[in-house]
Parts: structure tokens; C-alpha cells; sequence
């Protein structure tokens, strides 16, 4: 049963470049509210805005107006040390190109959410084994990312987006670089975490199916602006 | 991020570009070796100055004279001059009063004496001088020939080289002979009876022999006391030439004054302290029980000032190659900067802060300063052993004792290694605050 305050509550978010004179309307006037424990997917084709949502809804990017809402925190009136904080500590994000660290081990890739966040190193190892044992992996803890397959890399992406226990996991493409089974576990994975640790996933893709098949709702995007909020399943 | 946790990403940093780090490192370590070279090149020539002054004796000494002394520095023309009141004669009194004073280890007074001295049936004129038993630890007497007198009382003889060769040429064959010194001892008379205290006294002067024995031969002209220099070609020791009484030339003076009973007085007496610190207090201390007192502190503090200058333009000259090599580490920074744009795009993402991002590049900066200025201290300290060694051939070459010209004392180490860290964090302030504003959107894009 979902909270009543919601996990996160766009109000006429916009997000504008200038390029040259001309203003690109990247994010134009969205509203969307994703309440706490759904899993939301984002569709849009290439250039639509669904990741610079996402990237305003993780507080990597500040929007041009309107204010992004992430359990009641105002991300636009935030100091960029809070903004750190809140990356650190309530959102996990996991990318299209799974964004590892190829001279650390599986092992130290995922626990550098924890050196961030100043966990003390006797707490680190468990959380590190747990994160890996949720998605598998705790056998190639000391491998690098280059030898493990492009799915198994996408998995220990998602097990340092969880390290930190965050409430909210943002997912931009984690299918994109993946055959279609190997994306369908990781969406499956998704699943089985949001159902499990309660978590609220919004999740960029452009595979309509895989969505419809893994999310609770879809919203689709177009040219910056929300075509449809969709409905729940 | 804990300050260890950094330390662990920047070793890993600075490992993942292992030969170009090294090579910044090795720029800093070239700097910061020239740095302390020069630095230790500026030290030890001080070090080297002012301990052989300090060994001549002249910075650990005043120089006392009487306040009605005619020959006192500084006192402008005789005709000027009225007696103090508080001027008292620097008599054997005065002399063992000085000696009571804190601080002081040695009260001397400086005899010499122009006389005849005989060797082989020759006469010779030469200057005596007395020498204090200290005046050995002053390094005037490093190299000599034969030996220092064996002891305070005995009649040796210590040649001046250029007199020595006056009486022969082969110098060391003069060692072990005896020479006659003829002198005119002063005896004073004793007052008759029914003469007015103005009258009485007085002296006579009645002509002597003593033999002393030639025991070494010296190179130089050993200073006693400020009024030494140069002073003697025929050196006693100090407690023989002062039971000698030989007539002085302020003999005539002390007539004059009708001080010349039977007491000696001094021209002037030589005051060891303990160090040169002690000197000021004690030439205070001597000004006020009314004699007339001098010493060298103000030509050492103008010393000291010549080597600090000395030490600035050496460091200002070697400093370049330490501000190239901070270019360089500028340089290695920015480039790390732009290879790792995705790491740091990924790390803020993760939830680095700007503060984060910044303090990393700050800490490999500061490990490269580090080991830059550990290598280059050991390198400048090598550096000024080998300018010593090279210094020691040549001076070996030209028959000269040998001298350390260079010194790294801990607190040049000390500021070779913090130097070469700040320079390094300088170098960092661009590169880390570039890192730090990088757009993480724009960074996690970037290939």
C-alpha cells in the first residue's frame, strides 16, 4: 500500500538550454507524481526529455522552473552540499552504460557509495557482500568489469545503486546496452528489488514492451513534454 | 569522504598513470634539489663563518678598557675628553672583580711587548705576545707545526711563520730550539720616606734574559682579544709573559696618572662570556662599574644579515626550477582532469560533493609534493656533499685544510618537504577547482 506522501512530485518542471539564440526546450512545463513503491517507466524516442527528467529528479541537473518534490525535500532549494547528500543517501542511480570504475574490483565498485557516505569500513564489507548477494554476484567479488559479462556489469551497477539503501532507484536505459534476455532479467531483478525492499524505481527506457510487462505505470514524453502520465496496472 | 578513503583513491589515482606521475614528481624532486643545495650551500658558508669567528674568540668577548684610556674606541678627540667621574682604574683589582661577574669564564689581559730576542748569536726585533690558554680552541693554531705549549707555565715558544723564517728558512728545524728573549722588566720604587704622595713611586726599568724553548711554528697570526690582531711573531704563554713584567707602552702613561706603584695595570683586559648571546648583558654590566667596554656583536649582526640576504637570492635563483615544476604538476593535473571527466561525473552521481572532487585532487597533489620533497632534500643534500667533496679535492690540491661548505640542518629538510607540498597544493588550486565545477550530466556523457 502506497505512503501518502509521495516519493517524488514534479509541479510544471521545465528545463531549458540556450544553444547559440535558440532555446531548447530539453523539459517543457512537466508535472508527474510517483508515489512511494511504484515502479514508473519513462518512454519517450530519442530526445523526448525523459532523461533529463531523470537527471532532475536525481539532482544532477537543476530545472529552469517549477520545483522537483523527492519525499518532501525541494531539490530547487537546495545547497549543492545538500543536493550531494540527498544523491548519497536517498536516490541510487543506475545508467545505460552501467558507468563502473574499470581499475577497481566488483568489490570496491560497489562500495564507494559507502566511502562517500563515511560508513565505517567494519560496516562496509557486510553491506557490500549483501548488495552482491541480492544480485548474484557475491562469487566474483574480487573481478574487475571488464571480465564479467555486459548483464553481470549492469547487475553490480544496481548493487552499488543499493549499497547506500536508497528509497528511491533511478534507472536511465539499464536495458539499452543489453540483449533482450539478459535485459529481461535485469528488469525482472528491478521488479523483484521494488516488490522486495518497497522501493519506488523510475526507470528511462524506450522498449515499450519490456515496460509494460516489468512497471506499475508508464509515462510517455514527447518533444519535453509529458503525452501521457499513464495509469497503473 | 574520510581522509584515509581519499588517500586510498588518490594512490590508486596517481598508480593509474605511474610514469607520468613519476616524472611530475620527479620535476618537483629537480626543484626542490636545487632549492636545498643552494640553501645548504647558504647554511654551511654561514655556519662555516661564523664558527671560525667564533672560535677566533672575538664573538664571545668584550674588550674592557679604562674609561680614561686615551686609545678607547670611539671617544672622540683626546682634547674633547674629560675624565668620568666614575672612571676607575683597570688594575688587578678590577681584573679579579670582572672576573666574579656571571657569565664570564676568562679574564686576560692583552700583553705585548716590542723587544730583542736572540737565536744562534743573532738579534732579532720582534713583537711578543701573551697567549691565553683558550686562544688554542680558537683554530688559529689548526695546522701548525710542532705542538701548543704544554702547559700555561712553561717556557716555550710558538714562531709566527714569517719570523720563523727570518731565522730559518727550513722552519721545522727550528723546532726544539731554544731562543733568548731580552726584555726590559718594569721594577717600581718604593716610596722614601717624607715624600709627598705625589712624588712617590715611579719605576725603573731594568734589562732581562729568559730562555724559552721553539715548540711550533704557525701559519697565521693568532688574534687574542680584538687588540691581538696581527699582534704577535713570538708567542708565550700568557702567565709567563705576565710574570715577565716586560715594560709596555702604557708604562709612561701610568706615570703620568702617578698609578705606577707596584700593582699592575692593563691597557686593556679581554672578557670571555659563555656564549656570544651573554656578550651584550655583560658589556652593559662592565659599562656600569665605569669601564670603557666594545665588542664585535654589532659586526655579527651584520653577518648574519649578509647570509640571510645570501640565503634569499640563492633561493629566489633556485626557486625557478621549482616554479617549472609546478607547471608541471599544473599540467598533469589538468590533463587528469580531463581523462577522468567520467569518473567524476560518475562520483558526483554516487553523491560526491564539489568538496569531495576537489579535496582528491588536492590530496594527489600533495602526495606528489611529498615524495617530490623528500627525493629532491635527499638529492640537494647529496648534491652539497658532492660540491664539499669537490671543494675538499681543490683546497687538498692547495695544501688547505679541508672545510664543510654546504649543511642541511632539519629545519632546511623540513622546509624542502613543506614547500615542495604547498607548492604542489599551489599548483592544484586550478585543476581541483575545474574538477570540482564539472556539470556531472555533462561529464557522465563524455567518452
Amino acid at each position: 500500500m502506497p505512503d501518502a506522501q509521495p516519493a517524488i512530485q514534479l509541479d510544471q518542471v521545465s528545463r531549458h538550454y540556450l544553444m547559440g539564440e535558440s532555446v531548447i526546450r530539453a523539459v517543457d512545463n512537466v508535472s508527474v507524481t510517483v508515489p512511494t513503491g511504484e515502479f514508473l517507466a519513462l518512454l519517450g524516442s530519442s530526445g523526448s526529455g525523459k532523461s533529463t527528467l531523470l537527471n532532475l529528479i536525481a539532482g544532477l541537473d537543476r530545472p529552469s522552473s517549477g520545483s522537483v518534490m523527492a519525499h518532501g525535500q525541494d531539490l530547487s532549494k537546495m545547497s549543492s552540499l545538500e543536493v550531494a547528500r540527498y544523491r548519497r543517501q536517498t536516490v541510487g542511480m543506475v545508467f545505460q552504460s552501467f558507468n563502473l570504475l574499470p581499475r577497481m574490483t566488483l568489490e570496491e565498485n560497489v562500495e564507494l557509495p559507502l566511502r562517500l557516505a563515511e560508513v565505517d569500513r567494519s560496516e562496509r564489507s557486510t553491506r557490500v557482500r549483501e548488495a552482491l548477494q541480492r544480485v548474484g554476484l557475491e562469487k566474483r567479488i574480487g573481478h574487475r568489469p571488464s571480465e564479467l559479462s555486459g548483464g553481470e556489469q549492469q547487475r553490480t551497477a544496481i548493487a552499488r545503486a543499493l549499497v547506500n539503501r536508497p528509497k528511491i532507484l533511478l534507472a536511465d536505459e539499464p536495458t539499452g546496452n543489453l540483449d533482450s534476455a539478459t535485459g529481461e532479467s535485469i528488469l525482472s531483478l528491478l521488479r523483484e528489488i521494488q516488490q522486495n525492499l518497497g522501493m519506488t524505481i523510475v526507470m528511462v527506457t524506450h522498449e515499450r514492451i519490456l515496460a509494460e510487462r516489468f512497471a506499475d505505470r508508464l509515462a510517455v514524453m514527447g518533444d519535453g513534454k509529458l503525452l501521457s502520465n499513464g495509469a497503473a496496472r | 569522504m574520510k581522509f584515509r578513503d581519499l588517500s586510498d583513491l588518490a594512490f590508486r589515482n596517481l598508480r593509474e598513470a605511474v610514469l607520468r606521475n613519476s616524472l611530475t614528481t620527479l620535476g618537483v624532486a629537480v626543484g626542490v634539489a636545487s632549492l636545498v643545495a643552494m640553501l645548504s650551500l647558504g647554511v654551511g658558508l654561514q655556519q662555516l663563518a661564523t664558527s671560525r669567528l667564533a672560535k677566533s674568540g672575538l664573538f664571545d668577548s668584550v674588550f674592557v678598557t679604562p674609561k680614561t684610556n686615551l686609545r678607547r674606541p670611539g671617544g672622540g678627540p683626546p682634547a674633547s675628553r674629560t675624565p668620568d667621574a666614575k672612571a676607575r682604574p683597570l688594575d688587578a683589582d678590577a681584573r679579579a672583580e670582572i672576573a666574579r661577574l656571571p657569565n664570564v669564564i676568562e679574564v686576560y689581559p692583552q700583553i705585548r711587548f716590542f723587544t730583542e730576542v736572540r737565536y744562534d748569536g743573532k738579534p732579532y726585533a720582534t713583537m711578543v705576545a701573551g697567549m691565553p690558554e683558550s686562544s688554542k680552541a680558537s683554530g688559529a693554531f689548526d695546522g701548525m707545526q710542532g705542538s701548543f705549549f704544554s702547559s700555561p707555565n712553561a717556557d716555550e715558544a710558538i714562531l709566527q711563520t714569517e719570523f720563523a723564517k727570518e731565522l730559518n728558512p727550513q722552519t721545522a728545524s727550528l723546532i726544539g730550539k731554544d731562543l733568548v728573549l731580552r726584555y726590559a722588566e718594569r721594577q717600581s720604587i718604593p716610596s722614601q720616606p717624607g715624600e709627598t704622595a705625589q712624588n712617590s713611586g715611579g719605576f725603573s726599568v731594568v734589562p732581562k734574559e729568559r730562555h724559552f724553548r721553539i715548540i711550533g711554528v704557525v701559519e697565521t697570526e693568532p688574534a687574542s682579544g680584538f687588540g691581538g690582531f696581527g699582534s704577535g711573531r713570538l708567542l708565550i704563554p700568557l702567565p709567563i709573559a705576565e710574570t715577565l713584567r716586560a715594560a709596555q707602552v702604557n708604562d709612561l702613561r701610568d706615570i703620568l696618572r702617578d698609578s705606577s706603584s707596584d700593582k699592575p695595570t692593563y691597557s686593556s683586559l679581554t672578557v670571555r662570556v659563555k656564549s656570544p648571546s651573554l656578550v651584550e648583558a655583560t658589556e652593559a654590566k662592565l659599562k656600569e662599574l665605569g669601564f670603557g667596554a666594545f665588542s664585535l656583536l654589532d659586526v655579527s649582526k651584520g653577518l648574519r644579515t649578509f647570509f640571510r640576504v645570501l640565503d634569499l637570492l640563492l633561493a629566489i635563483f633556485s626557486s625557478l626550477a621549482l616554479a617549472v615544476a609546478t607547471l608541471g604538476i599544473v599540467n598533469t593535473l589538468v590533463m587528469a582532469v580531463l581523462e577522468r571527466r567520467r569518473e567524476i561525473g560518475v562520483l558526483k552521481a554516487l553523491g560526491a560533493a564539489d568538496r569531495d572532487v576537489k579535496q582528491l585532487f588536492f590530496v594527489e597533489a600533495g602526495v606528489m609534493g611529498l615524495f617530490g620533497g623528500i627525493v629532491g632534500t635527499v638529492f640537494g643534500w647529496l648534491i652539497g656533499r658532492a660540491l664539499t667533496f669537490g671543494t675538499n679535492v681543490y683546497l687538498h690540491r692547495q695544501n688547505l685544510s679541508s672545510v664543510d661548505i654546504s649543511s642541511v640542518p632539519l629545519w632546511l629538510v623540513l622546509f624542502g618537504i613543506g614547500f615542495a607540498i604547498l607548492v604542489s597544493l599551489a599548483a592544484c588550486l586550478y585543476p581541483a577547482s575545474r574538477a570540482a565545477r564539472l556539470d556531472p550530466v555533462q561529464a557522465l556523457r563524455y567518452e
